[in-house]
Formats: structure tokens, C-alpha cells, sequence
């Protein structure tokens, strides 16, 4: 597939837009040619590549709106999409809550294309896949891996005068190391736009690490604990919570963010003094698109969290309109400030507690306080007067990051990790929490 | 960074359901054309002949279509109407001993022919890295057939206008009966799926599911509360007959607080149900906690049986292929090779099956080409068997697949899924009344909830949608704040009564997540209400800033 440049998707868009006369036209573009190796028992699986288009017109009449897709783009194919989402439209049911498309924007580019990235080949899946297996088998470890690159253009244009078009890449490698007797587990997680920014090398020898290091691990009494969370622990929780600060939800009464007798909590002090959360789409580490492909607003540096306060809420275009906001473009990506300290020197910081490499299968017990559940997997850890002691079993947690960010004792160094089912690019920093709360013991290694 | 395409189909702030979003939306005019089971034959020969010209051993070429309609709806308005459609073929072969896979949505002779030879080429330079053959277990080809769905209304000759005004009037139903906001949706599903390899089959199928999940919210500002109640239908392998509300479909839960449903659901009375269930629940009492004996309805029990049942017994997860995302499990080889594995009480049977008239798991054969069948995973309390595909069969001493190969489009290669997972009905009459009447202190527990469960599927917590207090063989108040916490292998051996068949019906999941690049699947459990003594409950109430 190729992808296409910013002047032949501007052409596209202008021929679609010129096909209708309905009120308004949306346009949306995308292509991308994703690549990826699976490998488990220490050997690969499969292998694949994928190529995938799409062309999406929306177009309204009045409140009605309809929207059909193609992924061929010949004039008569670009005429039959149109007709489509035209039909749609005039059998739709009128929207009371439509609000007309944004007026031009200005979209200052973000730097998520890497050549590099990009001229990624089959070899090079190959061989990111052997170097675990072969550092596995030679700690007579057994692998399990995944490894995807994408390389992809997004293009979005409407009748009011937008237009934006940008190349991204990315990649993710994912690598879990099992002792043979299943007695110990490691796991690895690394994202990038840019693959000079990844070494599988170094990634898989975290994980053998890991695996070795948790062998035999002992039972610990569930209950509160001192914990160190490493950023895969964190991630998701943040980023569940993080989804939950929407405007219209708090301002309805049902959300965590709902004020008693009406309102939201926007404003208020909910986290620890330390929580600096903000979204920056140019950030060079967790570079997104420039725009929201939903408002079509184009996205700005802005804190969510500033100083333990809620600094922002999302407001759709209807919403924002209905309450007199300035929408911005959704963010993309979450920054959390952090300091220099290593993971190292937050473990050589505490007297008695749990390193936790990760947490997985993360639920929503109750919206009201955002209370999750989830186990912590593949490296857990008692650190005793400021060193590693032995692994201890694994726990499943009931916590609510709010009360988890309001429990920090100290941060460390911020680091790239892509949420597990959580859909944003992230800068996470390690964190001691105090009295994090284990409900259970579980015997899963 | 990993990104994959969602629909957002939930204005509900953390409550938020994302969906995957496959193929590109069509006219639905267009869904009922399908494509010439004569150009699929011919398609597929190419395929299975530059394929084996290119060295291949074994082939097959699945040539999918895949419809789908989506309404979604919050209070009185109708959000989104979208149809979908993804068209393609995907060439799995089997070369030097190696598997090869490479799809195209180009279904012209020379794309499909290219796609075949590049899944060639790919498991050429995989047979490099692989120690051992890949091992198929024998099947016969079936030669020309097709199957189809039975259902009696296709969803998509029914007007959008029609559909819309039936969520709507559900949403109203759901606001009259005490909800502050409704928001319910519908998918359906059309899936074209034809089926041919080297062994001589040539298999056109034509499947057909639905599903109708409904969320009533009550919120009371003065005290800063709200909460849920979610649908209880079932996501089914019907057509549109489903929405039938037929009285003979319905029935009474155990102290008669909920009308359940069988055969058909009735959309607008779960709704009303909902919105009046939403409102109590601001002011049930929050349960205390410690061990109570659980008495779980069909409608909870399907997720336990899914996740703690289901999963564990998947054999590529057994063998360690899913390490890396989805987990391993305990429910190892060598416990299945001591046939003294007490997986459950003596009253636990466990069946496997892809042929339950209405159930999701339902087809004429698996994306291998394998007639479906029913087999026992759990007999009498013993893990008897697994879930396998062709190349696992000899691992665990079958001859034949079992016949769980299933791919979610035809642009990602097949692998082991689950089939329906259910529990067997109880052999002595007894219904959910008659249960309760013999617990001294329990819960009894409607719906499904939230739901977590470790990478080898031993520690569990679910929740559910509705609570209450049994109380000396009696139904008592409604409860809020309920999870539990077990074990997978104590919980199982824990049950102590299942209610007879009279009481066993499906439910599922439309949404089950595996492999990488993650797949969707969708499958059945059924069950009959069944009772679990002395489970750990614990209370979920927080407070926060």
C-alpha cells in the first residue's frame, strides 16, 4: 500500500467535498501498513503483515447526519461514498444534540513520523523476535514475545476550511520469560515512534531478569503496604481514572468528579500536592497528531492535574456549547512529572515494602470512587531496609488511583509506557505509595 | 504505541464500553447481496493452486464478508446508526512444517493468488526458526456444503426507524421507572464465511447474531450517588426474532425480583425493570462482609464459568502460546493426566460444545473446516478434557480436532477459541425457590458485573448487577457493594446444588479478548442457578476526596 502524501489526500478531500451539497462535509482519511512477529516456547509463532485504507464521509443535513466509508478511491468510487452517507443522512433520525462541524484550524505538526521506523522489515521482526529467544534459551528460559510496527498517514478535511495531514509510526514490543518449572515469570514492555529508541537486547534482559529473580516466591499477608509501583503498574490505573474526567458525566451526577447538590469538581484539591499531569502532543518522548479526530479541535499543552488540583475536564463540541466552554482538541497522550531518582534509589529509600512490576486485568469495581481491582504479575518483590529481599507471591489490589495519588511519598524518574487497555501514549514516573491496598493472595505465577 | 481503532459506543464516564470497529460502512441495501458461492470456488481454487505450486503442503483460503449494524441511543436520541462491512481473504498454509498467513481485501484472482504465495514465502523463513513440524490431526474433506443460522427474522430487513424506536422507547420505559439516564444499544451481526483447503472442502456459511445491552442510571444529586443497572438479556446466535417478548420466554427469579429471560427478551420491561432497580439501589443496604452462601443466577454465572472454566481449559494457553497476553494456566497437563483432578464437587459437569440451537458458539464447522460437536471438559467433578484445534489434537491424545479454530476477520490468521463452556443442569429437580429455602445466610445474585481473574485463572472477583440478602431460607433486602473473592478450584468444589434443567439457559460474551494482534471471539455458557457455600464477600464502598 502506499501512503499517500499531504497534497494527493488534499486532493481526495477537495473531490469528495466538491461531490455534495448538503450543509456540511467531513472527511477522514487513513491508511497504515502494520507488520508483526508472535513468538512463544521459544519459537515464532506467527508472522504477518497487513495492509489497511479507509475513507470516511460524513455529511449532514440540517441536525441529520450520515456517514458511509470506502476504501478504494477512484471517482466513481468517491461519488458512491458520498451518495451513501447522503442516503444515511436523510434516513436518519434528526440529532438535537448536533452541533455543526469546526471552522479552520491551525495544526502545528508533532514529530510522529520516523523513517527509521518506517523502513522497519521482516528481518528486522526476525531478529528482534531471536534476540529473546536466544537469551532465553541460553538461561534455559522459555519466551514468549510480540512485536508490532505500524507506519501509517491520517488526513482530515471539512467543508468549513479544515484540513490537517501527518505520518506516524510506531512500535510495540512486548516479551514475558517463564522459568521451565513455571516457578518464576519476567516481563518487558517498550513503545516508540522511533525505533533508534529501542533496543530488544536490553528489553529482553529485563524480562530474563525478572524471570530468574522471581523463582520461589513467598506469601505475604494481604493488607496495606508501602509500595513501589514501576510505571507498567501504574499506567492503566491512571489512565481508567484519567478517562473518567469528562465534563458532561461530572456535571451530571455520575462520576467521581460530581459535586454534592450539582456541578463538578473541577478546581479541587483530589490528589497529592506532588500529581502534575498534563497533555503535550509535541512532547518528543509521546508524540500524538496535532488535532482530535473527533472535534477536529487541534489539541494544546494542558495540565489536568496541576498540584494535587483538577486543572481540566473534556467537553464534546454539544456540551462545551451548552455550558459556554471553549472546547480543546481531546488529548492524546499523559505526561506525569516526575524527578530524576532511579526505581533503585526509591527501593535503597524505603525501610519495609512491595515492588510491583506490573498490574494486570484491571476492573471497575465501583464508578463512584473508581474503585479497581487487578492482580500485579511477572515480578513481585519484598524490599526490606532498602534492598530487594525475595519475590513474594502475587496479590490482587481493590484501589482507587485517586487514593493512590494522594498517597505518594516519593517519585522517580518519568518513563515511556503505552497503557495495556488503556488507549493513550504515556510518561510515568515510579512511584512509593503508602498503604496501597492487597485484598487477596493469588497463586498465578 | 500500539493503536487500535475503537468505537466509543458510551457517553457513561468510566463506565465506558469500547468496541472494536472492523470493515467500513456500507449501505444496508447492500448487506443482503451475497457473494456467488460459484466466485468463491473459483477464488478459493486459486489460492489453494498457487499455494501448493509455491510448495505449500496444506492450504486453506477463508473468503469472508462481514456485516455489521450498530445503534446506539442515550435518553431519547439515537446517536449513531452505522453499517459495516469488511470483505477479504486471508491464505493460511502449511510449508516445510511451518505456518504461513497473509491476507488481501483485493479479491481479484492475481491479489489472491500473491497473497497465497506470500503466506508461502512467510513460512518458508518461519520453518527456519521452528524445531518441530507442525502436526495436523487427519481430516476428511466435506466437499461442497453450507450451513446457516436458523432464524426466523433477518435484522436486516428491518427498518432503522423500527430499531430506533424501540431503543427509544426503552430509554422512556427506563426514565419512567425511576432511571435519571438510559443509554441502550444494538448490534448485529452478519457473518459470509466461506471455508476451502487442500483436504477437499468447499464450506459457505451464513451466521447471524444479535445482542442488546441496556444501562439504566440513577443519580441523586443531594447525597452525590449514583448507580447502575445493567440489561439482563443475552447476546445471542438468533436473528431478530429475539426481540420477540414472548410470554412463554419468561421467567420469575427466585423470590420473584427479576423477570429473566429464555428464548426471546423483552427490551422495554427489562428497561422499565432497570430504571425502577437504578433508583433502589441509591438506598440498599451496603452488605457486610465475610462468608456467605451464594446462590448465582444463570445471567451472573456464565462470566465465573467463562473466565474461571473456560479459559483455563483452552489448550493453547495450557501449553504456554499465550504467555505473553492472555496468561498460562493451572489446570495443567499432568492434572489432567492423574484423571483425579477434582476440578469441582462430584455435582460439577462441565460440556464443550459449538452446536446449541441459539447460542454464539453455533456453526456448521470451525474456521478449519471441522463438523462441530459437544464433548465433557469436567465430568463428575474431574478435568476430563480440553479445548483443541487441529494442530493440538495429539497433544492431548484425540484423533480428531475438537474443532475450536476460529479468526475473527478473514484478515487475521485462525487459532484455538473457546466454544461454549456450560454447566450441566442438576439431576434432581430444583428450582431457585426451592434452593434458597435450604440457606441459613447467603446472596443471592442476578447479573453480571465487574470482573478480574489472575493470568493462570486461580484468583478470582466478580461482581454482579443485582443483590440480595437470603436470610434463614427467605429473600430478603436488596444489597449493594457485593463482590466476591475465591479460588477457582475451592469455588468450584464449594458447589453444592445446581437446579435442574428446567432452570438452564444461556447467556455470553460478544466481546472476549485473545491473542496478538488481539482478536474478539464470541461465546455461550450456559447454566442452571447454582448455590456455593461459604464464599468470601467482601464490600466495595469507598470513599474518596
Amino acid at each position: 500500500m502506499k501512503i499517500l502524501s499531504q497534497e494527493e489526500t488534499r486532493r481526495i478531500c477537495d473531490r469528495v467535498m466538491a461531490l455534495t451539497k448538503a450543509d456540511q462535509c467531513i472527511v477522514k482519511l487513513n491508511g497504515n501498513r502494520t507488520g508483526n512477529i508472535r513468538y512463544a516456547r521459544n519459537n515464532v509463532s506467527t508472522a504477518g503483515l497487513l495492509e489497511d485504507t479507509q475513507l470516511s464521509v460524513s455529511v449532514a443535513y440540517g441536525k441529520r447526519q450520515g456517514t458511509a466509508t470506502i476504501n478504494e478511491f477512484d471517482d466513481k468510487s468517491l461519488e458512491k461514498v458520498v451518495r451513501r452517507a447522503e442516503d444515511l443522512a436523510r434516513l436518519a433520525p434528526e440529532n438535537p444534540e448536533f452541533v455543526p462541524a469546526v471552522g479552520k484550524q491551525i495544526y502545528k505538526p508533532s514529530e510522529t513520523y520516523s523513517k527509521k521506523t518506517a523502513a522497519i522489515d521482516p528481518e528486522f521482526r526476525a531478529q528482534t523476535a531471536a534476540y529473546s529467544i536466544e537469551a532465553s534459551r541460553k538461561s534455559k528460559l522459555v519466551c514468549a514475545g510480540f512485536f508490532t510496527d505500524s507506519t501509517s498517514y491520517a488526513t482530515i478535511a471539512n467543508s468549513n476550511g479544515v484540513f490537517g495531514h501527518q505520518e506516524e509510526t510506531s512500535l510495540d514490543f512486548t516479551c514475558t520469560v517463564r522459568t521451565e518449572d513455571g516457578r518464576g515469570s519476567g516481563w518487558v514492555k517498550r513503545s516508540a515512534t522511533d525505533v533508534s529508541r529501542f533496543d530488544a537486547r536490553e528489553a529482553s534482559a529485563v524480562a530474563i531478569e525478572k524471570a530468574l529473580r522471581s523463582v520461589d516466591a513467598k506469601a505475604l499477608e494481604p493488607g496495606r503496604y508501602t509500595v513501589i509501583l514501576e510505571p507498567a503498574a501504574t499506567s492503566d490505573l491512571i489512565g481508567f481514572m484519567l478517562s473518567g474526567f469528562n465534563a458532561r458525566g461530572a456535571d451530571e451526577g455520575r462520576s467521581f468528579l460530581s459535586k454534592k447538590g450539582g456541578g463538578n469538581r473541577l478546581g479541587e484539591k483530589l490528589f497529592d500536592q506532588q500529581v502534575n499531569i498534563w497533555a503535550d502532543p509535541w512532547n518528543l518522548d509521546v508524540p500524538v497528531l496535532p488535532w482530535d479526530d473527533n472535534t477536529m479541535l487541534p489539541r494544546e499543552r494542558t495540565a489536568l492535574i496541576k498540584d494535587g488540583r483538577v486543572a481540566a475536564l473534556d467537553y464534546s463540541l454539544y456540551w462545551a456549547r451548552k455550558q459556554g466552554v471553549r472546547p480543546i482538541g481531546g488529548h492524546g497522550n499523559m505526561i506525569m512529572a516526575g524527578t530524576s531518582k532511579s526505581t533503585a534509589e526509591l527501593i535503597a529509600n524505603t525501610k519495609k515494602g512491595v515492588l510491583v512490576t506490573r498490574t494486570w486485568y484491571i476492573r471497575l469495581v465501583d464508578p463512584q470512587s473508581v474503585l479497581l481491582t487487578g492482580l500485579t504479575r511477572d515480578g513481585t518483590f519484598y524490599i526490606e531496609n532498602g534492598k530487594i529481599k525475595h519475590p513474594i507471591k502475587n496479590f490482587r489490589f481493590n484501589e482507587s488511583p485517586v487514593s493512590m495519588l494522594n498517597n505518594i511519598e516519593e517519585i522517580g524518574k518519568p518513563q515511556v509506557i503505552a497503557g495495556d487497555e488503556v488507549q493513550y501514549s504515556m510518561l510515568i514516573p515510579p512511584m512509593k505509595v503508602r498503604d496501597f491496598n492487597f485484598t487477596s493472595l493469588s497463586d498465578a505465577v | 504505541m500500539e493503536r487500535r481503532t475503537f468505537l466509543n459506543i458510551s457517553g457513561l464516564a468510566l463506565g465506558t464500553m469500547l468496541i472494536p470497529v472492523f470493515g467500513r460502512a456500507v449501505a444496508a441495501e447492500e448487506l443482503l447481496n451475497p457473494l456467488a458461492a460459484k466466485f468463491k470456488k473459483t477464488l478459493a481454487d486459486t489460492a489453494l493452486n498457487a499455494a501448493t505450486g509455491a510448495g505449500a503442503s496444506y492450504c486453506d483460503v477463508r473468503i469472508g464478508r462481514y456485516l455489521n449494524q450498530f445503534i446506539t441511543t442515550r435518553d431519547l436520541n439515537v446517536e449513531n446508526v452505522t453499517n459495516t462491512e469488511s470483505a477479504g481473504v486471508g491464505v493460511r498454509v502449511i510449508c516445510n512444517g511451518a505456518y504461513g498467513f497473509a491476507a488481501t481485501s483485493d479479491m481479484s484472482p492475481d491479489s489472491v493468488a500473491n497473497a497465497a504465495r506470500q503466506a508461502v514465502a512467510i513460512a518458508k523463513a518461519n520453518a527456519k526458526l521452528q524445531p518441530e513440524p507442525v502436526r495436523m490431526a487427519p481430516a476428511s474433506g466435506v466437499g461442497e456444503v453450507s450451513w446457516a443460522t436458523p432464524i426466523k427474522k433477518d435484522w436486516r430487513t428491518v427498518p432503522i426507524k423500527e430499531k430506533a424506536e424501540l431503543l427509544i422507547a426503552a430509554n422512556k420505559a427506563g426514565m419512567e421507572g425511576g432511571a435519571s439516564f438510559m443509554q441502550s444499544l444494538m448490534f448485529q451481526v452478519n457473518q459470509q464465511k466461506y471455508f476451502a483447503s487442500t483436504d477437499g472442502s468447499y464450506i459457505d456459511q451464513d451466521i447471524h447474531r444479535m445482542w442488546m445491552p441496556m444501562f439504566a442510571t440513577a443519580v441523586d444529586k443531594a447525597t452525590n450517588k449514583f448507580r447502575s443497572r445493567q440489561g439482563l438479556s443475552a447476546p445471542v446466535g438468533m436473528g431478530y426474532e429475539y426481540l420477540d417478548a414472548r410470554a412463554e420466554h419468561k421467567v420469575q427469579a427466585a423470590g420473584g425480583v427479576a423477570t429473566l429471560y429464555t428464548g426471546s427478551y423483552d427490551l422495554i420491561e427489562d428497561a422499565r425493570a432497570a430504571g425502577r432497580q437504578a433508583k433502589q439501589k441509591l438506598t440498599a443496604k451496603s452488605v457486610a462482609p465475610g462468608k456467605y452462601d451464594l446462590v448465582l443466577s444463570p445471567e451472573h454465572l456464565w462470566l465465573t464459568i467463562h473466565e474461571s472454566v473456560g479459559h483455563p481449559t483452552e489448550l493453547d494457553r495450557v501449553l504456554g502460546y499465550e504467555a505473553n497476553y492472555a496468561g498460562t494456566s493451572f489446570a495443567t497437563l499432568d492434572k489432567w493426566q492423574s484423571k483425579k483432578f477434582k476440578y469441582g464437587s462430584e455435582r460439577v459437569n462441565i460440556v464443550a460444545d459449538k452446536v446449541t440451537p441459539g447460542s454464539l458458539g453455533a456453526v456448521g464447522y470451525d474456521d478449519e473446516g471441522i463438523k462441530c460437536k459437544q464433548w465433557d471438559i469436567i465430568k463428575d467433578g474431574i478435568l476430563v478434557n480440553y479445548q483443541a484445534t487441529r494442530d493440538q489434537a495429539h497433544i492431548i491424545g484425540e484423533k480428531e480436532s475438537q474443532g475450536c479454530s476460529y479468526a475473527d476477520s478473514w484478515s487475521n490468521v485462525q487459532f484455538q477459541r473457546m466454544p461454549n463452556i456450560s454447566l450441566s443442569a442438576g439431576k434432581h429437580k430444583l428450582t431457585p425457590d426451592q434452593m434458597v429455602k435450604d440457606v441459613k445466610k447467603g446472596i443471592y445474585i442476578v447479573g453480571d458485573g465487574s470482573f478480574s481473574i489472575d493470568q493462570q485463572r486461580y484468583n478470582f472477583q466478580f461482581g454482579g448487577q443485582l443483590f440480595y440478602e437470603i436470610h434463614n431460607g427467605k429473600i430478603g433486602a436488596q444489597l449493594e457493594d457485593v463482590a466476591y473473592q475465591s479460588n477457582t478450584q475451592e469455588f468450584w468444589n464449594a458447589c453444592s446444588a445446581i437446579c435442574d434443567e428446567s432452570d438452564w439457559r444461556m447467556n455470553g460474551s460478544f466481546f472476549d479478548g485473545k491473542g496478538q494482534p488481539a482478536q474478539v471471539s464470541i461465546v455461550s455458557h450456559g447454566a442452571s442457578t447454582a448455590r456455593f457455600n461459604g464464599i468470601n464477600v467482601i464490600n466495595t464502598a469507598r470513599k474518596i476526596g
